[in-house]
């Protein structure tokens, strides 16, 4: 009786300001139940980092498409120090593929290349979702 | 679950933690009310001794007239004099998947990083009155937590938002010229829970004459109701907010100490209330089927009126079989 919905930041750091990308996913993502907190564009890793903590999300969504996917270690750097380490970070958008291996090693759950099905992003965000959620009711059986 | 000594000392931490003003472990404490259960009772009986200080404001008003960028802006004066603000942003959950998408917060992003500004959205998840089921024991952990000014956004229904009486100590109702139809805001209730009310969007044309509508509006009230400030403010403009924040003061100050206990008996009443009835829908999902079909064939044959039908359901509730 007592479930609660999968809460996800869908954000865009870096420089580029096209959002249309990020908007279409956060309405997939309501559209299957999840409740999303959706930020302009151009958001800084320490604000980012804010929202996740304030808004108790179990996943964030960066949109890039361009360069921005590069600053998404310092990000999941930054998430770890701020003992953020249980959200799952996902990215959309464009990658170049020599690029993955290192996106992947920083601990990014999962890249959404263009194209990406509707059916795919909400089946991943949900697992990554609820898996985030399960650690934290482990970990902090606290109050 | 094992309460052992470790378990217990654990909790008696984290709870400490909590109250000493730790924003993740307040942040999962609020997602933890709004799941609701146990836990989330517990947790809410816990931390009601330590509520009960902050200083409620909550803005309600139609959807759009400018409710998130006001209290951006007043956050931002609040900051300027040195205060610490909560802002609680309550937006609509869809009716058919259950999800929303939270957009309040991107009226303040301003102030996302500022570590004496605690933002948090919150899905009102399906129920009526313009709030979410869990903000009443929200507001308690929030206060509890050790944040003095709570400002609390409603969802913008226009409709007669009752539930914020309860809870805000200072009401301020938003309209804005130009959404639609001027006299439904003055036909729909919430003018009336209003303890200040704001045109916004002054820097607009028709401003003036809302305001006008407005204040003609209070004449035809009753005496003690009438002197209700009205006040004309742009968020885009950053005019009107000094005067705002004015006018929520002088109203905070005319509050008095003995107001804090009757806020909290209102509270504690709205809780109890909110519990019943959310017991009482689950028990009466818990009636036996055959039961049901039983008085439904009654009604049907006229053999009992629906009164004495819904009398009967009730007793049914009560004396759980
Ligand atoms: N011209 C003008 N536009 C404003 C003013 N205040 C807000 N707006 C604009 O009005 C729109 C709605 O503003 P919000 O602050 O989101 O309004 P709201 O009442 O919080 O909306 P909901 O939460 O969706 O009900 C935005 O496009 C704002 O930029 C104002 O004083 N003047
Ligand atoms: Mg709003």
């Amino acid at each position: 009786m007592n479930s609660t919905p999968i809460r996800v930041l869908v954000t865009k750091i870096g420089l580029d300001g096209h959002d249309r990308g990020s908007r279409v996913v956060a309405a997939y993502l309501r559209d299957s139940g999840m409740e999303v907190i959706y930020t302009p564009p151009w958001q800084t890793i320490e604000n980012v980092i804010s929202l996740a903590e304030q808004e108790d999300v179990d996943v964030i969504g960066v949109s890039s498409l361009a360069t921005d996917h590069l600053i998404v270690p310092d990000l999941m750097s930054e998430l770890k120090s701020a003992n953020l380490h249980h959200v799952a970070v996902v990215v959309g958008g464009i990658v170049p593929d020599n690029e993955h291996d290192m996106l992947n090693k920083a601990g990014v759950s999962k890249i959404f290349g263009p194209g990406t099905s509707k059916e795919e992003i909400v089946k991943c965000v949900t697992e990554l979702g609820t898996g985030a959620r399960k650690y934290k009711i482990d970990e902090g059986d606290f109050f | 679950m094992i309460d052992n000594d470790h378990n217990s000392q654990n909790k008696k931490t984290t709870l400490k933690k909590l109250l000493s003003g730790d924003v993740a472990l307040l942040a999962r404490a609020i997602t933890l009310l709004e799941t609701g259960g146990t836990k989330a009772d517990n947790l809410a009986y816990k931390i009601s001794a330590n509520a009960g200080e902050a200083l409620v404001i909550g803005f309600t008003g139609t959807p759009g007239s400018g409710k998130s960028s006001l209290i951006n802006c007043l956050v931002k004066l609040l900051r300027d004099q040195g205060e610490k603000v909560a802002v609680l942003a309550v937006d609509p959950s869809s009716p058919l998947s259950g999800g929303a998408v939270l957009g309040d917060r991107t009226r303040m992003g301003e102030h996302t990083s500022d570590r004496n500004v605690f933002i948090r959205s919150v899905a009102a998840r399906g129920h009526l009155g313009g709030l979410s089921i869990a903000i009443p024991s929200i507001i308690d952990v929030v206060d509890a937590a050790g944040w003095p000014i709570i400002i609390l956004e409603t969802v913008g229904t226009g409709q007669s938002e009752t539930e914020i009486m309860e809870l805000a100590d200072i009401k301020v109702v938003v309209n804005a010229p130009g959404l639609g139809d001027d006299i439904q805001a003055i036909k729909a209730g919430v003018l009336e829970i209003g303890d200040v009310l704001v045109v916004n969007k002054c820097d607009q044309p028709l401003s003036d004459s809302l305001v006008q509508q407005l204040k003609s509006m209070l004449e035809l009230r009753s005496s003690e109701k009438k002197n209700i400030p009205i006040i004309a403010t742009s968020a885009t403009e950053d005019i009107g907010i000094q005067e705002l924040d004015k006018t929520i003061k002088n109203i905070s100050l005319n509050l008095g100490n003995e107001y804090k206990a009757i806020r909290q008996a209102n509270r504690l009443k709205g809780n109890l209330w909110r519990k019943t009835e959310q017991l009482f829908r689950y028990r009466l999902k818990e009636i036996n089927s055959k039961k049901i079909e039983d008085i439904l064939h009654q009604l049907r044959n006229g053999i009992i009126s629906n009164g004495d039908a819904a009398e009967i359901i009730l007793n049914l509730c009560v004396d759980k079989e």
